[in-house]
């Protein structure tokens, strides 16, 4: 078996694939039976360090319908220089710049090694990466300090010829003028008015009749430019400027009375940045970033009214249908995020408050455009600022992280079929004879646009197998998949990433214990996770853990080995032992349980599962536990309540917090103060050791986990209590001896009575 | 009109012709020569040169079109006399027809005659009488000729006087009148008595204008002759009348008669004639009454002449004069008929009534403790002094007597209205009203109807209670308020408080006299420019931000602070609109752009509205920077009300009440609520249709002034548009606000800026009340039912205004609903609660007792014709709103004549229908009148804009009596006149064309433009003196002001027009205009006495034509 975790890790350095199943049931029915789908989590951009791009366009299959990319599993002619396409069985004439084409003389698209390979294509008009600013300014003083400090850091960090803009709103959006001499200038707009797009450009001034040409002047790009320039400006120009005009900004002047919000115009602002965009760059990569400090308290897109009295929607009100506005705020973004998404422009929100800013309104801002949700409770806090900073941190060769307006073309052997993708996209509704007419996540396409996207940006595409029971494939088949991304860079270059896997065909019905092994696992997991999460936006949150229930409860049927009705026969293969663990503790996550989560906060977390790749979804879905004693060397530990021991600190990873948990007597110790002296120099680097874990954990995740650091008893250990499968609890204490950690206060099931039902409902010959 | 004269005149004329041409030559060679008019009076001796030229004017005139008439005067005498003939001739045929003589113009003179078809005949007999009388009755003539009219041109006047009152009535008519004289006598007796008619009605007019003075003017030499004549006249020339009835001879005795007495009478009669006509009709009639006897004998022919000098009142001993003078003619009778015409200088003269008051009244202050008393003309200058009465500058009524009831009132036809100027400026020897705190209680105020405390109160049971004045109700004073009587019944601090011994004091308001029983806050001034291409290109823009700068200085203070509490606040505008946030700690301003301007909104809360010191360095980048930003736009459309809403809406989020400075250049057609669109059509003008040209494009303006009402948003408009921008709907807002429109057309910054920037700076340190609301309370008996002005009423009661400077005029009407007693007579209280410009809540009040009458010739002899026009003018403003222009000017016309007629029925002693007589009081008001049917709104001349028409409508609406004097009957004065060494102005001169010499520089203002006329042929030193150049070719008429010089002239000149520019509240504009230059056409149309292009009638015409009105009314 290790040969199928190295070949699955193999794949996923290479290409940025994961599959469910590594060797593929062969037919429709089979594949069926499987429960776990046929879907891939893919990881378009994967940073790759040793793949240079090559400097030419692809070749393409020339059937329309198809449109293949050439590539490394396509059979070659060389001699008549003809290659035929995999997908669709096209032979096509290689190009006449493949002309000296051989064996010998391959292009690198037909080596096996690069079944990923990066193209840059010179297309078009470059234009400069955008960022506008759309900031809230009914802040409070400190808060709109910090905030104005962070951004006017980011100016330092954009690259020099981006373009920048600045909204601010609060009762009234402004939009700022740039590059004014002596006098700033912004216009302003009523928050509380719904403007189309049409409106807005007029009102800006963006779209002015073409003012008649001028001889010897060619287009109206320039025309264009001097237009949209005045709120969008180059950084190197307006550096200083722009430093100035945040600089000043002031809180929103109006007066807040006693028992009232402030009024804040956030569905009018984010209409206008998109708006503005729509109107001046088009299809073009930009960002919207979107920074606010509560939630939209009038206008479209309002979520709670001004006053205080009534406290924002929680998810009681939600399940009561007692939510007022969410509806119609809800609406009211998913068309401005259609609308952004269409043009290609992302938008982030940074939501920072204490309470609820209304992320469960705005999230398809962010969920459809690919843009960040980043959630605080103030911006002077560093997981703000640092958060804020790293969203402008560059990889390893001195790129932005960041890539824009991505088109992503799934391409399939004909056996296949695709159902649908999960993750920060849209649809681009193109229709195709690959795609299925079952949907899973969002289907109905073979494309997806995806605005914004990362090297982690991970989606999952679900396919279906199509082939007939009857119609087997001959041994030593194999089916195709290609994905091809293209994207502008952050370099502004556009270019094209084209991924080709292949995977081997198996009859379930003899080929069984293949199609096991190939199994993986962790993937399976974050797919099913995926599509539970998915449905879960939707549907009831007990019919999604009914739904996982079941899933879970007919894998095993399948794939356990036991006697009927004898749970204590039940045995998994290793291929499958950590799966029902992992739906374990799903199902315990945030992104199915809404209890103790507010909407926002459950928006914010499903948001960070829908995209984030496979490690980091795990992560999210059984956090990481360690634990450091004076025992032995750090190590993992079980995530489970008898791992919290009286001298052991912890370090738990939850992907959103880091939780650092210092034992009993450790934390007695430290009162103690025994690290300070000199004899107990080793106490402290105990310690030291895990605050530089965490510190490690904390340069490289995004975004920024909350930072908790606390002992037994303390308040705050109750993230880590929340998390840990409640082995021990004040019900079973007693029963589990001395050694045992902390109880747990809950009445949650523990992983074993919950294995052990597992095991009884799958042996079970009811079911 | 000019059609009926035409006919009649025509009759008559052509008898006399041949006389006339004899005449006329002379005539009008003198005339004709440019300028010499005068000298053609000196040389004719009188009649003959005072004949022609009226006449042959007329006549000539009248037959061709209108330009006809000044050549006919000066030029082809000759010529035109055949032409007057024939169309005489023509006239006989016609005058068969009477009214189907409309086509010719000139005739319109003749049309009263033709209206006394009957009685021409008799008429002419008169006039021949007059003639023959001519060389005693000239002289005479002459003298009242002088006496009456014109001063200056005394010769000439005198001359044409005699004649004029013949044949004068009819300018062509005149003209026939004369050939009566050379020629005519045989065959034309009948012609002439036409035109006797005709001349008839000027002696009216004569006499009337006359006869008030005549006590006043003692210097009229004539008087004494004629008053002992005048009475002995009357009776001679009215047998005389008689007896000639056809036969023009017999007239002579009359004739002779006539004139005297009509000359003592007219002439005005010196005191002693006023003695004389004083004996004859005891009263006003009492002059008349000594006709009346005459009149008898009159009523059959000669009754015209006697009546019309019988009948003008006391003073109309003048008309007999003017009779006599014909009678005069007639005693020559030997000689030929006399043609009969109306002379201008005999008919009666505002130039003689505003220098007799100033003379008589100017020296004395006016003290206002007397009820009913008639104050003088506005025209004087003096000094009131009040002693329980509101000073005329706050409130002038039409009549300081009212009738008792309401059929009185009904049956003169004499509108009670009091025009009230409530925040009226003082000159500086006369004390502001005093500011009354009554403390926490308020004012004391009657219970029931609550009025307030004022000296008309009657306290009674020693001073415990208080009788409502009003309502006649009793209240308890208050305790804090009680002080004990005196052995008259007065309070012993009568002369301590205000409230108790003047007309005219404040009261401090207390919280419950606030909106929202909220104290205000210092009201803002908000200065909203256009940037769009034409303001910026004209240099407007970056001239209002420059003179904003150091203006800003200058805003109104309440008395002793130290800097203005208003704050201000600056928006530009093109087609959205920029605020700006001036914010004393910001380091550059901020420009916030609202595009959104279908839902009009303001950005910005703090640092909108400003304190001008602590802003000032923010200020003054703005200013700086505004046309910096707006130097290369192409943006041309603009909007509108988008900007009033902005400032509306400002002063909504700054809770307080303000005033918004609009400087605005184009029609708003930028796609915005009160979008308008270009609906300018000529060819409405006399249609139904063209009351929409004054209405409103949609009422969107409506309702926004209303909510700006609302708010305590005055509007300020200043306009500088190159086309049609609908001032009409424009100012609709500015005008139901209480504010002011300026217009500059065609803004030119070199011509134009001065004018604009003096406006500017007057408009915005003028003392100003916001949030005003006042109320006008009467005694029992009347009730104020109408008002005009510029403000908003939202019930029928309370007029409001969002803000009411100093120069705001409302205008309001009373009827009766009960009787009135003489014993208390009738009493006004003008409560006026405003929001003083530092934010103070205030009551100013004013009171006016006035008397009652029983007898209708009280209520002649105390009215105010200037008042009069002031509300007939508003009025008719108002009417063009719903009415077809036509119409108003009938209506207007038809209740002078019913006002004059009654007067004529009830009042002047009886006499031959065919006379004119007018009140004392009301001698001017037919050429008021005419002043009012001609101008611009109800009768447009073709180079008159219908923007223009808007702006003027409106403008009248909040002019005050002083303005409208002017404006309706422009002041013309002859600078090379002007004594140098003195700082009096030249005595004006009427204002017609022959008035002008081509060898003089005269100067016309009405209020709104200053004209220089110069002759051709002034002397060149004169011209270099003033001008600065060397002949009359190289004066530029480009000039926007005078150059300065250093000579004596050019000082007199620029010190005069100076000294008007400070009587009027707008800055006039300043126009040069040579004579036969094109630019005369305009300055023609203010020469009101003549006829105008658009066809208004000539002062002589128009009183024929009212003549005839009246007579018809009377039978």
């Amino acid at each position: 078996m290790a040969t199928y975790l190295e070949f699955i890790q193999q794949n996923e350095e290479r290409d940025g694939v994961r599959f469910s199943w590594n060797v593929w049931p062969s037919s429709r029915l089979e594949a069926t039976r499987m429960v776990v789908p046929l879907a891939c989590l893919l990881t378009p951009l994967k940073e790759r360090l040793d793949l240079p791009p090559v400097q030419y366009e692809p070749v393409l299959c020339s059937r329309p319908t198809c449109k293949a990319v050439l590539n490394p599993l396509c059979q070659v002619d060389y001699r008549a220089k003809l290659w035929a396409c995999n997908f669709c069985f096209q032979r096509n004439q290689f190009p006449p710049a493949y002309a000296g084409i051989s064996e010998v003389n391959q292009p690198a698209e037909l080596m096996p090694q690069f079944s990923t390979i990066e193209y840059i294509v010179q297309r078009g008009p470059q234009t400069p990466l955008i960022f506008l600013y759309v900031v809230d300014i009914c802040l409070e003083e400190e808060d709109l300090q910090a905030l104005k400090e962070s951004l006017q850091m980011s100016l330092s960090l954009l690259p020099p010829d981006a373009l920048v803009g600045l909204i601010t709103f609060g009762r009234m959006v402004q939009v700022h003028e740039l590059s004014c001499e002596g006098i700033s200038k912004s216009y302003v707009f009523r928050g509380t008015k719904d403007l189309t797009a049409k409106q807005i450009q007029d009102m800006l001034g963006l779209s002015r009749p073409a003012v008649p040409m001028q001889q010897g002047r060619p287009l109206q790009t320039p025309e264009q430019h001097i237009i949209s320039s005045r709120f969008l400006q180059p950084v190197h120009k307006i550096d200083m400027n722009l430093t100035d005009l945040l600089g000043e900004l002031q809180r929103d002047p109006w007066p807040v009375t006693q028992g009232k919000r402030p009024l804040r115009s956030t569905g009018v602002a984010l209409s206008i940045a998109v708006g503005l965009l729509e109107g001046t760059f088009p299809n073009t990569g930009a960002r919207i970033m979107l920074f606010t400090g509560g939630p939209p308290t009038q206008g479209p897109g309002m979520v709670v009214g001004d006053e205080l009295k009534t406290p924002i929607r929680s998810w009681h009100d939600i399940e009561k249908d007692n939510a007022r506005f969410m509806k119609k705020a809800t609406k009211h973004y998913e068309t401005l995020a259609n609308r952004s998404a269409a043009n290609g422009h992302c938008i982030d929100i940074y939501a920072c408050a204490l309470d609820q800013t209304g992320l469960l309104e705005m999230k398809c801002c962010a969920n459809l455009t690919g843009g960040h949700m980043v959630m605080g409770d103030s911006f002077n806090t560093s997981l703000f600022k640092q958060t804020f900073q790293r969203v402008f941190s560059k990889g390893y060769n001195g790129e932005f992280r960041m890539a824009f307006g991505a088109n992503l073309d799934v391409k399939t052997s004909r056996e296949l079929k695709i159902a649908g993708a999960i993750g920060p996209c849209t649809s681009l509704n193109a229709k195709g004879p690959c795609v299925s007419e079952n949907e899973l996540g969002i289907g109905g396409t073979s494309q997806w646009k995806i605005c914004s996207l990362d090297p982690s940006t991970t989606l999952a595409i679900y396919f279906e197998v199509v082939n007939q029971h009857n119609a087997p494939i001959p041994q030593g088949g194999r089916g195709a998949v290609q994905f091809v991304t293209q994207y502008q860079h952050s370099s502004t270059q556009r270019r094209i990433r084209v991924t080709t896997i292949a995977r081997n065909w198996a009859d379930a019905q003899t080929q069984l214990q293949h199609i096991e092994a190939a199994f993986d696992q962790e993937a399976a997991a974050v797919l099913m996770a995926r599509l539970g999460v998915y449905r879960a936006e939707s549907e009831e949150g007990p019919d999604v853990l009914r739904w996982l229930d079941r899933q879970l409860i007919r894998l095993c049927q399948k794939f356990g080995q036991y006697n009927k009705d004898d749970p204590n026969s039940f045995r998994l293969s290793e291929s499958f032992s950590l799966y029902p663990q992992f739906i374990f503790h799903l199902r315990r996550s945030p992104f199915l349980q809404v209890f103790n989560n507010s909407p926002d906060e459950s928006s914010y977390y499903r948001h960070h599962f829908a995209r984030q790749d496979l490690t980091q979804s795990l992560i999210m879905i059984q956090p990481i536990l360690y634990a450091y004693s004076f025992h032995g060397p750090p190590e993992p530990v079980l995530l489970d309540s008898s791992s919290i021991l009286p001298d052991r600190i912890l370090l738990m990873d939850t992907f959103f917090q880091i939780v650092i948990y210092l034992g009993e007597t450790i934390a007695q110790w430290q009162k103690a103060g025994y690290q300070d002296m000199p004899e107990y120099e080793n106490f402290k680097h105990l310690l030291q050791a895990p605050l530089d874990d965490a510190q490690e954990i904390l340069q490289t995740r995004f975004p920024m986990p909350r930072y908790i650091h606390t002992e037994h008893g303390g308040s705050q250990a109750r993230f880590l209590l929340s998390k840990v499968n409640p082995s021990q609890t004040h019900n079973n204490l007693y029963a589990w001896g001395q050694e045992s950690g902390a109880p747990v206060l809950t009445d949650d099931v523990s992983l074993q009575v919950f294995m052990d039902h597992l095991k009884k409902l799958a042996v079970s010959s009811a079911s | 009109m000019s059609v009926n004269q035409q006919a009649h005149t025509g009759p008559p004329y052509g008898q006399p012709q041949p006389g006339y041409q004899g005449y006329q030559q002379p005539a009008y060679g003198g005339p004709s020569l440019p300028g010499v008019p005068q000298s053609q009076y000196g040389a004719y001796n009188g009649p003959m040169p005072g004949y022609q030229q009226p006449v042959p004017p007329q006549g000539s005139l009248r037959a061709p079109p209108t330009s006809g008439a000044p050549p006919p005067a000066s030029g082809a005498s000759h010529p035109s006399g055949h032409l007057a003939y024939s169309q005489f001739e023509h006239g006989d045929v016609q005058n068969g027809i009477p009214a189907s003589a409309a086509p010719m113009q000139r005739p319109p003179a003749s049309q009263p005659f033709l209206p006394g078809s009957a009685p021409t005949p008799v008429s002419q007999i008169s006039t021949f009488q007059q003639y023959g009388p001519p060389p005693a009755s000239v002289q005479q003539l002459r003298n009242h000729m002088a006496g009456m009219t014109i001063g200056s041109t005394a010769a000439s006047a005198p001359p044409p006087a005699g004649l004029g009152y013949v044949s004068g009535s009819f300018s062509a008519t005149g003209s026939g009148l004369h050939t009566p004289y050379s020629a005519s006598q045989g065959a034309p007796p009948a012609t002439v008595s036409e035109g006797l008619p005709l001349t008839q009605p000027p002696f009216p007019g004569h006499t009337v204008s006359t006869q008030r003075l005549p006590t006043q003017v003692p210097g009229f030499t004539p008087p004494p002759p004629s008053t002992g004549v005048g009475p002995s006249s009357y009776p001679p020339t009215t047998a005389a009348p008689r007896p000639p009835a056809m036969p023009g001879p017999p007239l002579p005795g009359q004739t002779v008669a006539g004139p005297p007495s009509s000359q003592p009478n007219h002439v005005s009669s010196p005191p002693p004639s006023t003695m004389a006509g004083l004996h004859p009709g005891p009263p006003m009639s009492g002059l008349h009454g000594p006709p009346p006897p005459t009149h008898p004998p009159q009523p059959g022919y000669p009754m015209q002449q006697n009546g019309s000098f019988g009948q003008m009142r006391g003073p109309q001993p003048n008309y007999g004069g003017a009779y006599p003078g014909a009678p005069n003619y007639g005693s020559p009778p030997g000689p030929p008929p006399p043609p009969k015409r109306l002379d201008p200088d005999s008919i009666p003269s505002p130039i003689q009534v505003i220098e007799d008051d100033r003379n008589n009244r100017g020296s004395e202050p006016f003290v206002t403790g007397v009820r009913g008393q008639v104050p003088p003309l506005v025209t004087t200058n003096f000094l009131v002094k009040d002693q329980g009465n509101a000073s005329p500058r706050y409130i002038r009524c039409t009549s300081y007597n009212i009738p008792c009831t309401s059929d009185m009132a009904k049956q003169s036809q004499v509108p009670l209205a009091a025009v009230i100027k409530p925040l009226a400026t003082l000159p500086p020897e006369e004390t502001l009203p005093y500011l009354v705190d009554h403390g926490e209680s308020g004012p004391v105020r009657c219970n029931r109807c609550k009025a307030y405390m004022c000296p008309f109160m009657q306290f009674i049971e020693g001073g415990r209670r208080f009788q409502c004045c009003f309502c006649s109700c009793v209240t308890e004073v208050p305790p804090h308020y009680f002080q004990h009587l005196d052995h008259t019944g007065k309070r012993v601090d009568f002369y301590d408080r205000p409230e108790l011994s003047l007309g005219s004091y404040e009261f401090l308001a207390t919280v419950d006299y606030c909106k929202n029983n909220k104290f205000p806050s210092p009201p803002a001034f908000i200065f909203m420019i256009d940037v769009s291409y034409n303001a910026v290109k004209s240099g407007l823009v970056r001239l209002i931000c420059e003179e904003l700068k150091s203006l800003l200085d200058y805003l109104p203070r309440e008395g002793n602070m130290e800097e203005s509490a208003i704050r201000v606040g600056f928006v530009t505008y093109n087609k959205v609109l920029h605020f700006y946030n001036v914010k004393s700690s910001l380091a550059q301003p901020q420009m916030m752009v609202v595009s959104d301007v279908a839902d009009m909104f303001v950005p910005l809360l703090d640092g909108f509205l400003v304190n001008v010191n602590e802003s000032r360095t923010v200020i003054a980048s703005l200013l700086d920077q505004i046309p910096e930003m707006f130097a290369d736009t192409r943006e041309t459309e603009t909007v509108f009300a988008p900007v009033i809403q902005a400032g509306l809406e400002a002063l909504k989020a700054a809770e307080c009440a303000g005033k918004l400075f609009i400087f605005h250049t184009s029609l708003p057609i930028a796609e915005a609520p009160g979008k308008l669109k270009n609906r300018d059509d000529r060819k409405l003008i006399n249609t139904d249709k063209e009351k929409t040209l004054f209405q409103p494009q949609t009422s969107f303006y409506n309702n926004l002034a209303k909510d700006c009402v609302a708010q305590g948003c005055c509007v300020d408009l200043f306009l500088f548009p190159n086309q049609y921008l609908d001032v009409a709907t424009l100012g609709v807002v500015p005008y139901q606000t209480g504010g002011s429109i300026y217009k500059y057309a065609y803004f030119q910054l070199e011509t134009d800026q001065y004018r604009f920037l003096n406006d500017l700076r007057r408009d915005v340190q003028k003392e100003v009340g916001f949030d005003a609301v006042m109320r006008v309370r009467t005694s029992t008996g009347i009730r104020a039912t109408d008002f005009f002005g510029a403000f908003y009423m939202s019930n029928t009661t309370d007029v409001e205004m969002a803000g009411l400077d100093c120069d705001k005029t409302i205008t309001v009407e009373f009827k009766h609903d009960d009787k009135l007693s003489e014993d208390s007579g009738a009493l006004l209280q003008c409560a006026l609660l405003y929001t003083s410009c530092a934010g103070q809540r205030r009551l100013r009040i004013h009171n006016l007792s006035l008397n009652c009458c029983t007898q209708l010739a009280d209520l002649y002899r105390n009215c105010e014709t200037d008042t009069l026009i002031n509300y007939l003018a508003k009025y008719a403003y108002r009417g063009v709103l719903s009415s077809p222009v036509k119409t108003v000017r009938d209506s207007l016309i038809n209740q002078c004549a019913q006002i004059l007629a009654c007067y004529r029925k009830n009042c002047a002693s009886p006499s031959s229908a065919g006379q004119l007589i007018l009140p004392e009081c009301m001698k001017l008001l037919p050429v008021y009148l005419n002043c009012v049917l001609k101008s611009d709104v109800l009768q447009p001349g073709p180079e008159v804009t219908t923007d223009d028409r808007a702006y003027i409508r409106q403008l009248v609406t909040s002019m005050d009596v002083a303005e409208t004097n002017v404006f309706f009957y422009p002041r013309l004065l002859p600078l090379t006149k002007a004594d140098v060494d003195s700082d009096s102005l030249p005595a004006a001169i009427r204002n017609s064309e022959e008035r002008l010499s081509k060898g003089d520089i005269y100067l016309l203002e009405n209020g709104l433009n200053v004209f220089v006329w110069v002759g051709v042929s002034v002397q060149q030193s004169l011209i270099q003196n003033l001008f600065g150049v060397s002949s009359f070719s190289q004066i530029s008429n480009a000039l926007s002001t005078l150059p300065v010089l250093e000579n004596p002239f050019s000082k007199k000149v620029r010190s005069i027009v100076d000294m008007l520019q400070g009587q009027r509240s707008r800055y006039m504009k300043l126009i040069i205009v040579k004579q036969e230059d094109k630019l005369e056409m305009l300055f023609k149309h203010f020469l009101v006495e003549d006829k105008s292009l658009s066809g208004g009638a000539s002062y002589v015409d128009f009183l024929c034509h009212m003549h005839k009105e009246i007579r018809q009314l009377l039978s």
